[in-house]
């Protein structure tokens, strides 16, 4: 008995300790004028970045984030929190722009708008028409990651994933879209097609595939790829940037068939209370200084021509970061597909894991 | 003989703990590891420790979800037990109907509990600290109730009619007569309740509020770019800090028990 | 009047329970019998008979079974020998067996990964002897160890519980009597545990129903289980009605077996442990 009355005593303890921390975040919540509430991916910013925005504005910034856009768009759309600038993906976007749930932003009073290159606000357009919505962050594309010790050949095409020596030892995208890539591309195909005989002709390559996958992943596909466990896998530029630091035998191609470039834009949804405050926020993020700090923590590719220019040669010239012309005139876009061909591709995806 | 088997039962347990115990010992050998990738042994450090404690967002959320964990995994103790005294004086059918609607929570797959509970506090109150503590209590309550229920159950009624017959009134009986045999079911439902709501991802995710982060929420986020080796070490020092806290309590409970003898 | 007065003790439990676990059910009854333009329907519930849905259903229930029975294995020789080790140690060997629990749950699945990957720790060691290497990673076995090891907790501790709780007395009363070993076994210590037992295969094998994370990251998102489907229908496609209307399939579903295991419930003197 006594033993219990110590432990519960020792919890309480805890409980007493920690309850004035929390105390506080709440009676944070309370005051609201002068904060801005930020929704982002998560680790998708350099946090020192928000304690200067901070200081320089005396804005309070709340910061929250997600995993996927999806969960993000489930949580934005219960109203259970009024964000003032969120952070996601192109084709998540015009989802949003169609639905009428984002507000235009004023671009023409921001210092530091210019900075960014027009070539990417071009590609942009392919989601936002008149750039009114989204102003870009990040940018990448989605290739092949492979291990030249495991992989004998030189990896240009899609193709090499059906290649059945190395079956087991490949990973796929375990994302409804990014993994439709591939068969799409494979066979001549848009990555945005919503024609029934291409989709399924896709899927019938994928189903032949998945007797070869060793599994589906997103994110710990990095790892499995440092770790020596795969052979090649589908990943995003970033990742592979990532795994090709810790693992000198790694290396990416974008293959020749064309592949996805992908954006992530910052942009304001309508319930958005302090509009002002996140115009002043997306501006300052687009600042030189600012720019190179979130480049330096993040390492994808940057729109912001000015902060490009500040970058030392050896990244310039990385070509996983930043993949040459060629190879970005093969890549897409994703556009947002409309209730009824996502429904569609839904269905095949669903089909496809239960196989 | 005897000695065969006792060795065997030893071992037996002793293999079974390792298995448990794995893949918290690669944990904390992660934590001192200077690279950031999980297979790669870097050498060894403690810039993550050193860096934790730097980082006001991971302390935060160490405190949040203590203090959150704690307070659930109490008030759900307090409800349970109290329910499943009264549940034993109520007819079997009504005990029947309670029972089912304790379980539907963990029926549930928690998704759906969790959007299921979010959609309640946003039509009637707003997201914050309180609609966290109100889904890590109802999470809870079903493992209070099932470890004090069989307690209850084989607790012997005579006894505690022996003491009323002594004298005793019903509280001061139920203290010092039930109380001490539901005890060890009521610590199991407070360390299960407790342990679930320190798990628990989903239903944090669906009725946090802006800018609270646990424990569960902070590394669900940081799986997008890798898990930052701080969480190891904080891992770390709170298993350790656990221990602490049994070892001490171990100690004393030993101590007293010395002292009966006596 | 005393009875009247314990009763009152579950109260606030109730308006908890009607406010939190009745209302929310309510939400999910209505959401799973409507469609998107509010009228009623059973298609949400009929959709199981998809062949996807079925096969997802099927699979978790093989997969929630297999990793009940492993544990059930694992865990009751074990509950016997700790329940013989002495009373005064059993607070400790709860907290020990709750202890791994407190680190968090993906930490510790990634952990196991680590371990039982191809190029991973297991791996190491058995090549040290000379075998291997085996591919546990990313297949069946390395769900089935990982819902194991998440959830074997769940059955040690009732079962430990219920065996402690057994008066010695009536052991040694039956010894007294000339039953052997075996006999005191089969029937004394056996019967007398099985609630204990019940409530470990409840606890185990409901949260394994619905699982999917573990599913997804051992199994490298290979199999598709019903609480994936269901995950999905939420957090992916944005289709609440029919996430919902499967999410009551599966409870009527855990129902009618949680039904059927109590049939098996002799000790429980007609009473529900559910």
């Amino acid at each position: 008995m006594k033993k219990y009355a110590i432990l519960a005593a020792a919890m309480a303890a805890c409980l007493t300790v920690t309850g004035c921390g929390a105390g506080q975040n709440e009676s944070a919540a309370a005051e609201d004028d002068n904060t801005l509430i930020v929704f982002n991916y998560g680790d998708y910013i350099e946090r020192s970045v928000l304690d200067m925005f901070e200081e320089e504005t005396g804005i309070k910034v709340k910061y929250e984030e997600y995993v996927t856009p999806e969960d993000m768009y489930t949580k934005y759309q219960s109203g259970a929190i009024n964000y003032d600038l969120i952070c996601t993906s192109d084709y998540m976007i015009e989802k949003m722009i169609l639905a009428g749930e984002l507000q235009k932003i004023d671009t023409s009073s921001m210092e530091n708008y210019d900075n960014l290159d027009p070539t990417y606000l071009d590609f942009c357009k392919s989601f936002d028409p008149n750039n009114e919505y989204a102003v870009p962050y990040f940018w990448g594309t989605v290739g092949i990651c492979y291990n030249t010790e495991m992989v004998g050949e030189e990896v240009d095409s899609w193709e090499i994933l059906w290649d059945e020596n190395y079956s087991d030892q490949l990973i796929m995208e375990n994302s409804m879209r990014d993994a439709f890539i591939v068969p799409l591309k494979l066979m001549g195909a848009s990555i945005n097609t919503v024609d029934k005989n291409e989709l399924l002709e896709a899927q019938q390559m994928l189903f032949d595939q998945k007797k070869l996958v060793m599994a589906y992943l997103v994110d710990e596909s990095r790892d499995a790829m440092i770790s020596g466990d795969a052979a090649m896998a589908v990943i995003y530029s970033g990742d592979a940037t990532a795994a090709m630091d810790a693992n000198e035998d790694l290396d990416y191609c974008v293959p020749k068939e064309g592949s996805n470039i992908w954006f992530d834009c910052w942009m304001i949804p309508k319930t958005a209370k302090h509009k002002e405050a996140a115009e002043k926020f997306i501006d300052f993020m687009n600042r030189v200084d600012v720019g190179l700090m979130n480049f330096d923590y993040i390492y994808y590719a940057t729109p912001n021509q000015a902060v490009y220019e500040e970058l030392d040669d050896e990244t310039k010239e990385d070509y996983t970061i930043f993949p040459d012309e060629e190879t970005l005139s093969k890549c897409e876009v994703y556009k947002y597909l409309g209730e009824e061909d996502e429904r569609y591709y839904n269905q095949l995806w669903k089909e496809l894991k239960s196989y | 003989m005897v000695k065969t088997k006792s060795f065997l039962q030893k071992f037996y347990v002793g293999l079974i703990f390792t298995i448990l115990y794995a893949p918290i010992a690669v944990l904390i050998v992660c934590s001192f590891n200077a690279s950031k990738a999980r297979t790669i042994w870097g050498g060894f450090t403690l810039d993550w420790y050193v860096q934790l404690f730097q980082n006001e967002a991971v302390i935060d959320a160490v405190k949040t979800s203590l203090m959150l964990t704690t307070s659930a995994a109490l008030i759900a103790t307090l409800l349970g037990t109290f329910a499943c005294i009264g549940m034993t004086v109520m007819s079997k059918r009504s005990q029947a109907v309670i029972g089912t609607v304790t379980n539907i929570p963990m029926l549930n797959a928690d998704i759906v509990t969790g959007i299921a509970i979010m959609l309640l506090f946003v039509r009637f109150m707003k997201l914050g600290y309180t609609s966290m503590l109100i889904g890590h209590v109802t999470l809870g309550i079903p493992y209070v109730i099932l470890n004090v229920n069989p307690r209850l159950r084989s607790a012997s009624k005579t006894t505690y009619e022996a003491a009323l017959d002594l004298g005793a009134g019903p509280v001061y009986a139920f203290i010092k007569v039930v109380l001490p045999e539901l005890m060890p079911g009521i610590m199991a439902g407070f360390l299960m309740a407790f342990t679930i709501s320190l798990d628990d991802f989903i239903i944090t995710y669906f009725t946090k509020g802006a800018g609270i982060n646990t424990i569960s929420t902070m590394l669900y986020q940081e799986v997008r770019r890798g898990i930052n080796p701080e969480m190891y070490a904080m891992s770390t020092l709170l298993f350790l800090a656990i221990l602490l806290i049994l070892f001490v309590v171990n100690r004393i409970g030993a101590k007293q028990d010395e002292m009966k003898v006596y | 009047m005393n009875t009247n007065k314990r009763k009152l003790l579950t109260g606030p439990y109730l308006v908890w329970a009607v406010g939190f676990i009745i209302l929310p059910l309510l939400m999910i009854l209505y959401y799973g019998l409507t469609n998107d333009s509010g009228s009623f329907t059973l298609d949400n519930l009929l959709a199981i008979a998809d062949p996807i849905h079925a096969k997802a259903l099927w699979e978790s229930v093989l997969i929630a079974l297999g990793s009940t029975l492993i544990s059930l294995v694992i865990a009751y020789p074990l509950a016997y020998i700790l329940s013989n080790m002495g009373g005064n140690k059993s607070g400790t060997i709860i907290m020990l067996f709750m202890l791994p629990m407190w680190i968090n749950f993906l930490l510790r699945i990634m952990a196991l990964q680590m371990i039982l990957a191809n190029t991973g720790i297991l791996n190491a060691i058995l090549g040290f002897f000379g075998i291997g290497p085996l591919h546990i990673m990313y297949s069946k076995t390395a769900i089935l160890i990982g819902m194991v090891y998440e959830y074997l907790p769940f059955m040690i501790l009732p079962i430990y519980n219920v065996m402690c709780k057994i008066d010695r007395n009536v052991i040694d009363a039956a010894r007294d009597l000339g039953a052997d070993t075996k006999t005191v076994f089969m029937h004394v210590i056996m019967p007398l545990s099985l609630p204990g037992v019940l409530s470990g295969i409840i606890m185990v094998f409901i949260p394994g129903i619905s699982e999917f994370v573990i599913a997804d990251i051992l199994g490298g998102s290979k199999v598709l289980l019903i609480g994936n489907v269901i995950d999905q229908e939420f957090s992916l496609t944005n289709n609440w009605h029919l996430g919902s209307g499967l999410s009551i399939v599966l409870m009527i579903f855990i129902f009618i077996s949680m039904a059927i295991m109590n049939k098996y419930d002799k000790s429980g003197e007609g009473q529900m442990i559910w």
